[in-house]
């Protein structure tokens, strides 16, 4: 028999901050398409004697985003040294977090969240060919930009399931404010840890003695290529009785395969301590139950509300919710349409919703006013105003005194034939909604 | 105490990018292995009623608002301890080698 191979997967997601200035010094930290190096100071260059001066904005988004992850927020917690050569790090060291992160644990859309914390970005490299010498360039810009990682436990098992986790952990972010979480940008960075167990390994609870990296992935698109072609690699690779080493692999694009970066030879050996130049940091169960009443209504909770609030169906609300912007957009519509027609209008929320996303009405105008204008010319009947309609509804109500005991003795059916007069009266311009809702009245009177 | 390997210096010089000869590697070993005997003298203090900290100043919470200021130096302030450079970048020989982290 075939040994079932199951895909265990757990995910790395680095989010740059979208703080104004740097994590440890008062540089900008707007660093994109900004000409090289006009961004940086003594300190997120690492120049002799410089002192790192921690960012309190950092701190406090890294915090929110742990509570929005459910996680624990640790009330001491300090900076570490994590140390490695390359020539975009400029100290030599990463001022990052190792024992004590800001966030530990945690659960979000069904999947354990191990840690959150809080690290420096390094420069940016550029490769090019200066008078036909292969050169490297660097610029320091983003040297220091705060670089918050979130690492979950190895919880999924298929692609889909990573991709829309990975989708409502970048919509959190946009919510909570604290990053763009722009992959093209690289404001979100992805790696994701594969490994395949076999039916012994899922029946006793195991994980595989191996597992590989994917590093560098800069899109969705890019993640579910490379995570599909490095799962069939493993699994003919373990079908042919071969055995899988612990290492890091890129993915290349034009080859659709990935290759090996860096092998079980080259393990992690960061040689991490504390950073002496940072004071730890400690918080009180006071400050997180104040960042806790900060934190605005999230995706889930927006999308739960909508359709309670707006009878609007799982695929409108879904829709409204994954774009922020566009949630707002719409409530201010609404907000709008209701203040000018009055609640219960022929203006519901369902046809504001229709409108935008059938008919894409949002994008041709920016502001909901603009929407709301465009729908009265849209429906164009110039209704009778309120008193006219009140006006007809009393005469019809005198006029057919019949009907009206019959409605009031069970015949709701009368009621299409009161408007139908009413209509009559006002030449067919009255609300049909607003017709029915003073007739109903006046019957009750 | 810690008596080091060959292999154990290697590793050490492989994580400080330093090619060593063989030679080296068997100066290095007595040497390192006296440094690590001398710090580990440290290991005879009594720390049992002493509370772990990883700083010595006393101090929490330095902390600073999110607010840019001017750096003291500009670009070519920035570039101005190398004379390789390239329109405004620091330059230096293709790096080859994958990272080993991000």
């Amino acid at each position: 028999m075939k040994n079932t191979l199951i895909p265990i997967i757990g995910l790395e997601v680095h989010i740059e901050l979208a703080t104004k200035t740097k994590l440890f010094c008062t540089c900008s930290a707007d660093h994109f398409s900004k000409k090289p190096n006009t961004q940086v100071c003594p300190i997120c260059m690492g120049l002799p004697g410089a002192l790192p001066y921690t960012n309190y904005e950092a701190v406090i988004s890294t915090i929110k985003f742990g509570l929005a992850m459910g996680s624990t927020i640790n009330l001491f917690s300090k900076f570490d040294r994590k140390h490695y050569f390359y020539p975009d790090l400029p100290k030599s060291y990463q001022i990052s977090q190792y024992d004590l992160p800001f966030c530990v644990g945690g659960n979000f859309a069904g999947k354990r969240i191990r840690r959150v914390h809080l690290e420096e970005d390094t420069g940016k490299l550029v490769h090019e060919t200066i008078d036909g010498v292969k050169s490297s360039l660097i610029d320091f810009n983003r040297s220091s930009v705060p670089l918050m990682e979130m690492v979950t436990e190895p919880d999924f098992h298929d692609i889909e399931s990573i991709i829309s986790f990975l989708k409502d952990v970048q919509l959190i972010v946009r919510y909570l404010g604290i990053s763009n979480a722009d992959m093209e940008k690289g404001s979100m960075r992805l790696e994701a840890n594969i490994s395949l167990a076999n039916s012994e390994q899922v029946i006793a609870n195991k994980l595989p003695n191996y597992r590989v990296e994917l590093k560098n992935i800069n899109s969705f698109k890019f993640l579910e290529k490379a995570a599909s072609v490095e799962i069939k690699r493993q699994t003919e690779a373990l079908e042919k009785g071969e055995e899988l080493v612990q290492e890091t692999r890129g993915y290349n694009e034009v080859k659709q395969s990935t290759f090996s970066q860096r092998s079980k030879a080259d393990a992690h050996d960061y040689r991490y301590f504390p950073e002496a130049d940072l004071p730890p940091i400690e918080l009180s169960e006071l400050i997180i139950k104040n960042l806790q009443l900060t934190i605005p209504e999230l995706p889930e909770q927006k999308r739960v509300r909508f359709e309670k609030e707006y009878e609007l169906s799982k695929d409108f609300a879904n829709i409204l919710v994954s774009d922020l912007d566009r949630a707002n957009y719409f409530e201010e519509a609404l907000r709008q349409a209701q203040s000018k027609f009055g609640q219960g209008a022929t203006l519901s929320a369902r046809t504001i919703a229709d409108l935008m996303i059938n008919r894409k009405l949002d994008q041709e105008f920016p502001e909901p006013a603009g929407l709301v204008k465009k729908i009265i010319e849209l429906t164009s009947v110039a209704y009778s105003s309120n008193e006219e309609v009140e006006n007809a509804v009393k005469s019809v109500l005198i006029e057919n005194e019949k009907a009206v005991s019959d409605y009031q003795t069970g015949n709701g059916n009368v009621i299409g034939f009161l408007i139908g007069m009413t209509q009559k009266k006002l030449q067919g311009k009255g609300n049909p909604q607003i017709v029915r809702e003073k007739l109903l009245e006046g019957i009750q009177k | 105490m810690a008596k080091l390997s060959k292999a154990d210096v290697t590793h050490v010089a492989r994580l400080a990018k330093l090619d060593l000869t063989d030679t080296e590697i068997n100066k290095f070993l007595p040497q390192l292995s006296q440094i690590l005997e001398h710090v580990g003298e440290l290991g005879k203090v009594d720390t049992t009623d002493l509370t772990p900290t990883s700083q010595t100043a006393g101090l929490t919470n330095v902390l600073r608002e999110d607010e840019v200021k001017p750096s003291s130096i500009d670009q070519n302030g920035a570039l101005s301890g190398t004379n390789k450079t390239h329109n405004g970048y620091f330059k230096v020989d293709a790096i080859l080698t994958e990272r080993s982290d991000k």
